[in-house]
């Protein structure tokens, strides 16, 4: 249900893009300038406010997920990225997080195999997620060509490395080839495995329907109907310097494009995608394990003024009871 | 906020490098792509006319060059293209260039708009110019 009401939505967002822009030059308008500028507005003002929201919440306990040895005396070995005490050990851990996704490298897979639970590595999600990111990134780089005159050498390097295997003319661009394949691997994760099916909702299948739509169309429009890239740098310079042109004959699939990235952009904010500024802001992630050496004061102690309950509070209210249960008390 | 100086540098960050075209075509604004077919050859044509209407080769001649390279190269197949009462050579340097001599106002202008970099050139040359 989900699947399919997810596939219909982005099929639905194409057939608007491709019915508007066949109506003429004013549409052409509103999908080529207005929609981009909204949904870039949207992303920036919506993400920015997510991420004050999650600044402004306060963590209460110093609560680092760690897998290694805490720092502790000087002849046990300290394991400083699985288990950092400083800001610098934090960054470390991190960057590996961000970059590496070092902790879903780690992902376990559990089954019952004749009757007995057994775990295994399950390195597959790992791969694949690593391969889409990257390759999605890389991407993007690639289409800076289309925002920045003179292009700079190193989008030119890019796009040479990524198109090594020189196959084909226009160059057939490894990037694009991966993204698809990974894409496709995360959507067959959600449909052909059982468990993870049953906990997939249309807010897992939206958004990757929406990136493969994204593709498909960069990849058609590319090596199939091509468009006029010349007049697409003409108007995409035009977004840049707001001179509002829309050059005429560009080709349609540029519009279902440029309308399912607007579409990635605006929603962007309010979805699970917006774990590209959580990662960063994850407690269990960013904080250090220091909790011996400093003291972690909750933040809210102080602004609701709530009452602290020491242990000598707790003990002057049970402590004839206390006496009576037999436990141990400071003061007679 | 809490760590509000590590946030805001974040965001200030992400969201300069995202909008960084922006700045760089404020600084210096920039023209489009304006390819010449100024070449004597073509001055001294009375049909200016190529294999396919510019239309379509704006967008598709990589396309006819690489068909073109494949039946020369693999198929051994140079029979010339008859269009407007003209034989053109499917050739990039003996056919197309004949005409379109001025490799860098034709050729480059849009390609290096684009960021394009076809591999063509580095087998051939523009006569005139030699050797890369």
């Amino acid at each position: 249900m989900g699947i399919l009401f997810s596939l219909l939505i982005v099929v639905g967002l194409a057939v608007v893009a491709l019915v508007g822009a066949s109506m003429g030059h004013g549409m052409q308008m509103f999908f080529g300038v207005i929609v981009p500028y909204v949904s870039l507005a949207i992303f920036i003002v919506a993400g920015i406010n997510k991420v004050v929201k999650w600044g402004r919440t306060p963590v209460p306990f110093q609560i680092p997920t760690t897998c290694g040895q805490q720092k502790s005396l000087p002849w046990i070995k300290h394991s400083p990225i699985e288990n950092p005490n400083d800001t610098w050990g934090v960054v470390r851990r991190m960057a590996l997080e961000v970059l590496l996704f070092r902790s879903l490298f780690r992902n376990l897979k559990t089954e019952i195999n004749d009757g007995k639970l057994s775990y295994g590595s399950e390195k597959l999600l790992w791969l694949a997620g690593l391969a889409f990111h990257v390759s999605f990134f890389t991407v993007v780089l690639r289409h800076l060509r289309f925002f920045i005159t003179p292009v700079p050498a190193f989008i030119n390097i890019t796009d040479s490395l990524d198109g090594f295997m020189q196959v084909g003319a226009p160059h057939l661009l490894l990037t694009g080839v991966i993204l698809v394949a990974a894409t496709a691997f995360l959507l067959y994760r959600r449909i052909g495995m059982a468990q993870i099916k049953h906990i997939s909702l249309p807010a897992d299948y939206f958004p990757l329907f929406l990136i493969i739509g994204i593709a498909l169309s960069g990849i058609v429009m590319r090596y199939v109907t091509k468009v006029d890239i010349v007049k697409v740098k003409e108007l995409t310079m035009g977004l840049l310097s707001f001179s509002f042109t829309v050059p005429s004959g560009i080709g349609v699939v540029f519009f279902i494009h440029v309308f399912l990235i607007s579409t990635l952009l605006a929603y962007f904010p309010f979805s699970k995608l917006m774990h590209l500024g959580g990662v960063f802001l994850s407690p269990t992630r960013n904080m250090p394990n220091n909790s011996r050496e400093k003291r972690h004061i909750n933040p809210w102690n102080d602004t609701f003024g709530t009452e602290v309950h020491t242990y000598a509070h707790y003990e002057d209210a049970f402590r004839e009871k206390m006496k009576d249960a037999g436990l141990p008390v400071e003061k007679e | 906020m809490y760590n509000g100086g590590k946030i805001i540098a974040g965001l200030v960050i992400f969201f300069g490098l995202l909008t960084v075209p922006f700045f760089i075509n404020a600084v210096k604004p920039t023209s489009g792509a304006n390819p010449s077919i100024d070449t004597p050859v073509i001055n001294s044509l009375d049909t200016k006319e190529c294999v396919k209407p510019a239309d379509y080769m704006r967008i598709e001649h990589m396309k006819v060059l690489d068909e073109w390279r494949d039946e020369v190269v693999r198929d051994g197949d140079r029979k010339t293209i008859h269009v407007g009462g003209k034989d053109f050579q499917k050739s990039l340097q003996n056919g197309c260039m004949e005409c379109h001599s001025n490799k860098k106002q034709f050729c480059d202008e849009c390609h290096k708009y684009a960021g394009v970099k076809p591999y063509c050139w580095s087998c051939h040359f523009v006569k005139e110019e030699g050797r890369i």
